[in-house]
């Protein structure tokens, strides 16, 4: 892992990139943010870390409380306005600040919710579309056979398909297998799992099973939510695979173990 | 009909229970966005079209009295009878008093959503008519005692092998193998034809009322609709005010997104337009036409901030495209519209109190709007519609609370660091060697379907401030020791000790931290033993403690 000389000069002024750790990152499996750091710089960013940051208000947005919402993407604006660029390695906290926080928030907020929704990107897309991250002088990490997961925020709020796909190709030379009916939800949904657990059974039963039918060893996602719900299942029924966030796999990281494994 | 929305849980518990209706639904999920996908691909400029019908539909809301005005002056100078029927009853009642006035005795009907909603049938037959639905579909159903499944396809939920037993038991026909579904269409097809020639009135819906020249348009596959409305003496039309749009050749625009997003094809096999009834020179046709304008809570959609669900064309793409509706199909959504259009209407045209359910029947995931030619935002309408169930306190009262806690706790970072960190922690030790739990307090929802991963370690915030602190120390080690062999230095010349080199110094104390964390080697502080393997560098220390600036010019 330290085969990437990082104190190399860089062609061009490094990016100044303020990471959204995101709270499930933060909570359950903080390699993710680790591996943000890291790739990150790589691609040459100077990565900082808001010190105050906690949750993007998804939850309460969701379902249907935009009173305790609107205080908690007010806060997140203040935190992360003044960075170049906000990066966020999950596409549905990204699409909250691009997409909803604008419809949340009235008047001056409104604008500078714009604002920092112009200059946040998911993970995967800022790695691929803007710091264009390339392998480099780096060893090539070896994948098993990679199935990738689309998450719905991410696919349909942000048009997140190729990036991830790409950086998994030319980082990992990857040999991906899609998932049959992949721009199908997984049934996470925030609560709605916990809301209506039958029907988010069901959908995430026959998620499973499409991944299973790829014979991919991996699944990979750029969204907690999602991998903890596909992952608690596969735990559930005995699957093999290994579902990890594709943050891991770009590092190469591929010891620590999968979500939902014992040490 | 009974409405059994908010019993939407155990409605589809009760679906998922059946596992060949399962496999069904999963099937229509499948192929269905395929065929509308080919469809729409193949005709090349489906989003253009469907900007532009989207602000036809805009439009003509905008200034829907003006257009219907139109259209009520060009239906009435055809020869129609026009009526509006403020909510279901006054439509029931308004089509019986045609009947009555005719001493009409049979019925026959095309597939019409709009006298689903007012439970025309049922009062109908209540008042003695006899009334026969002619869509196959919809035959199917009414034979089988049961309600449409889907908008389009209200019959979706049978399968061959049940209609046949269905058909083989209500039509008494004799002995007959109806061992093909082609069979079992030319029987119904033969039973149908009767109820047509005896019919005294014949009721259809409308997809589009054009207020240019006072026309109605339907289609169908079958032609069963025609054949309602030219064989009996009188035709009622029953629909609503949202049909209406302002030019023909707005109708037929529509009509290149309705068919491609409903059935995957070009054009229904019928698209006919009604002008009125029969003029002198027609050879057949109605003579008497009567058009049934319902409203039903319309207008109070039209004033709300729900007003761009009267763009829905009823084409029933999102329903193929939702995994709810594939999951648990149309009938668990207690009512007559499933689906997102469903989950969004039934509260609006019924009450919120009897289906707040159906708007948290949805994950957010967006491809009934991706999806929608009326270019709908579902998935933000259906967001509203919880942000109303919040605020008129219809929701669990649990979740309610363990939201409003969270977003409270998430605005502490102190705190919100404190309890997550102990938390996390705990199910960390607790779950570490398993990798999850197969059961967990609060979690039931989660657990009953799938195991919880156990958290990787301590939280990153928590490790990232272990690593930060680790940083200063030894920054501040460095500074204390260039400062003490500067005063060595003024004190007197320093003796070069062979080995070590100046170079070898750490930065004057003066130096940014931005400057001296960018010149620090990237590896991981030693003497600590971070769970994860992955070596972080701290990133530039340009934290957002220090109020504004943030370390930026």
């Amino acid at each position: 892992m330290t085969n990437l000389p990082t104190e190399q000069p860089s062609p061009r002024p490094a990016l100044r990139v303020s990471l959204f750790v995101t709270c499930l990152a933060d909570l359950f499996r903080p390699s993710v943010a680790f591996a943000s750091i890291k790739l990150l710089e790589q691609a040459g960013c100077e990565v900082s870390i808001p010190l105050q940051q906690t949750c993007c208000g998804q939850p309460a947005y969701n379902t249907g409380d935009y009173a305790a919402s609107a205080p908690l993407a007010r806060r997140l604006i203040q935190q992360f306005e003044a960075a170049d660029y906000v990066v966020v390695p999950s596409g549905s906290c990204a699409g909250m600040i691009c997409h909803h926080y604008p419809k949340l928030l009235e008047g001056e907020w409104r604008e500078r919710a714009l604002q920092l929704a112009a200059k946040t990107f998911e993970l995967t897309t800022f790695l691929h579309d803007i710091a264009r991250l390339k392998r480099g002088e780096r060893a090539p990490i070896k994948l098993p056979a990679v199935t990738y997961h689309d998450s719905c925020a991410g696919l349909r709020e942000l048009g997140i398909k190729a990036q991830p796909r790409a950086l998994l190709r030319e980082l990992c030379d990857a040999e991906l297998t899609e998932l049959q009916q992949t721009e199908v939800c997984c049934g996470f949904g925030g609560t709605f799992c916990a809301k209506m657990p039958e029907i988010s059974g069901k959908m995430v039963a026959d998620k499973l099973a499409s991944a299973v039918a790829t014979r991919a060893q991996i699944l990979a996602g750029g969204d907690l939510g999602c991998l903890l719900n596909i992952a608690g299942r596969a735990r559930r029924s005995g699957e093999t695979i290994e579902v990890r966030h594709i943050a891991e796999l770009l590092c190469g990281d591929l010891e620590s173990p999968a979500i939902g494994r014992g040490q | 009909m009974k409405q059994t929305s908010n019993t939407f849980l155990d409605n589809a518990h009760a679906a998922l229970q059946d596992p060949a209706k399962v496999q069904r639904r999963d099937l229509l999920a499948l192929f269905a966005p395929l065929i509308r996908s080919a469809a729409v691909d193949s005709f090349g400029h489906f989003d253009e079209l469907r900007q532009q019908v989207k602000q036809v539909k805009q439009h003509t809301l905008d200034h829907l009295d003006h257009y219907l005005e139109k259209f009520e002056r060009e239906a009435l100078r055809n020869g129609n009878h026009l009526h509006y029927a403020g909510d279901g009853d006054q439509l029931n009642s308004i089509v019986l008093e045609i009947c009555q006035r005719h001493s009409a005795r049979r019925v026959v009907k095309g597939k019409s959503m709009v006298t689903e909603e007012t439970g025309l049938n049922d009062f109908l037959k209540r008042a003695g008519l006899r009334v026969m639905e002619t869509d196959l579909g919809e035959y199917i159903i009414q034979q089988a005692g049961e309600t449409p499944s889907h908008i389009v396809g209200p019959a979706l939920h049978k399968s061959a092998a049940e209609v046949r037993e269905l058909f083989l038991a209500k039509h008494d026909l004799g002995e007959r193998e109806l061992a093909e579904t082609t069979d079992m269409v030319a029987e119904a097809r033969l039973v149908l034809r009767e109820h047509f020639l005896k019919a005294d009135v014949g009721i259809i819906g409308a997809n589009a009322l054009i207020a240019q020249n006072g026309y109605s348009m339907l289609v169908t596959n079958e032609g069963n609709g025609d054949l309602c409305a030219n064989l009996p003496n009188v035709l009622i039309i029953c629909t609503t005010i949202d049909r209406v749009v302002p030019r023909a050749r707005d109708a037929t625009a529509m009509l290149r997104l309705l068919v491609r997003s409903a059935t995957g094809q070009p054009q229904t096999c019928y698209t006919s337009f009604y002008s009125g009834p029969r003029r002198e020179h027609d050879i057949d046709g109605p003579l008497e036409t009567h058009i049934v304008l319902l409203d039903n809570r319309r207008s109070e959609i039209l004033a709300s901030d729900y007003r761009e669900m009267l763009q829905c064309i009823r084409c029933g793409a999102c329903l193929n495209h939702c995994p709810i509706y594939a999951g648990v199909g149309g009938h668990a959504y207690g009512w007559v519209y499933p689906g997102p259009m469903g989950s969004i209407l039934t509260p609006l045209l019924t009450s919120l109190e009897q289906s707040n359910a159906l708007p948290n029947a949805c994950t957010s995931c967006g491809r009934c709007a991706e999806v929608c030619p009326a270019d709908i935002p579902l998935p933000d309408l259906l967001r509203d519609l919880r942000h109303d169930e919040t605020r008129q306190k219809l929701s669990s009262s649990r979740w309610r609370t363990g939201l409003r806690l969270h977003a409270w706790l998430a605005r502490q970072p102190t705190l919100y660091r404190a309890f997550t960190s102990l938390g996390i922690f705990t199910l960390h030790l607790l779950g570490r060697r398993k990798g999850g739990f197969t059961r967990l307090p609060l979690a039931a929802g989660w657990t009953s379907q799938r195991d919880f991963p156990a958290p990787e370690g301590r939280t990153f915030m928590q490790q990232y401030a272990a690593i930060q602190r680790e940083e200063k120390a030894r920054e501040h080690k460095a500074a204390q020791a260039a400062a003490q062999s500067q005063s060595a230095e003024q004190a007197g010349p320093e003796p070069v000790v062979a080995g070590e080199p100046r170079s070898r110094r750490a930065p004057p104390a003066a130096a940014k931290p931005a400057a001296a964390a960018r010149a620090k080697p990237r590896r991981a502080p030693r003497g600590q033993a971070p769970t994860e393997r992955i070596e972080p560098s701290l990133g530039t220390d340009w934290s957002d403690d220090k109020p504004g600036g943030q370390g930026h010019e």
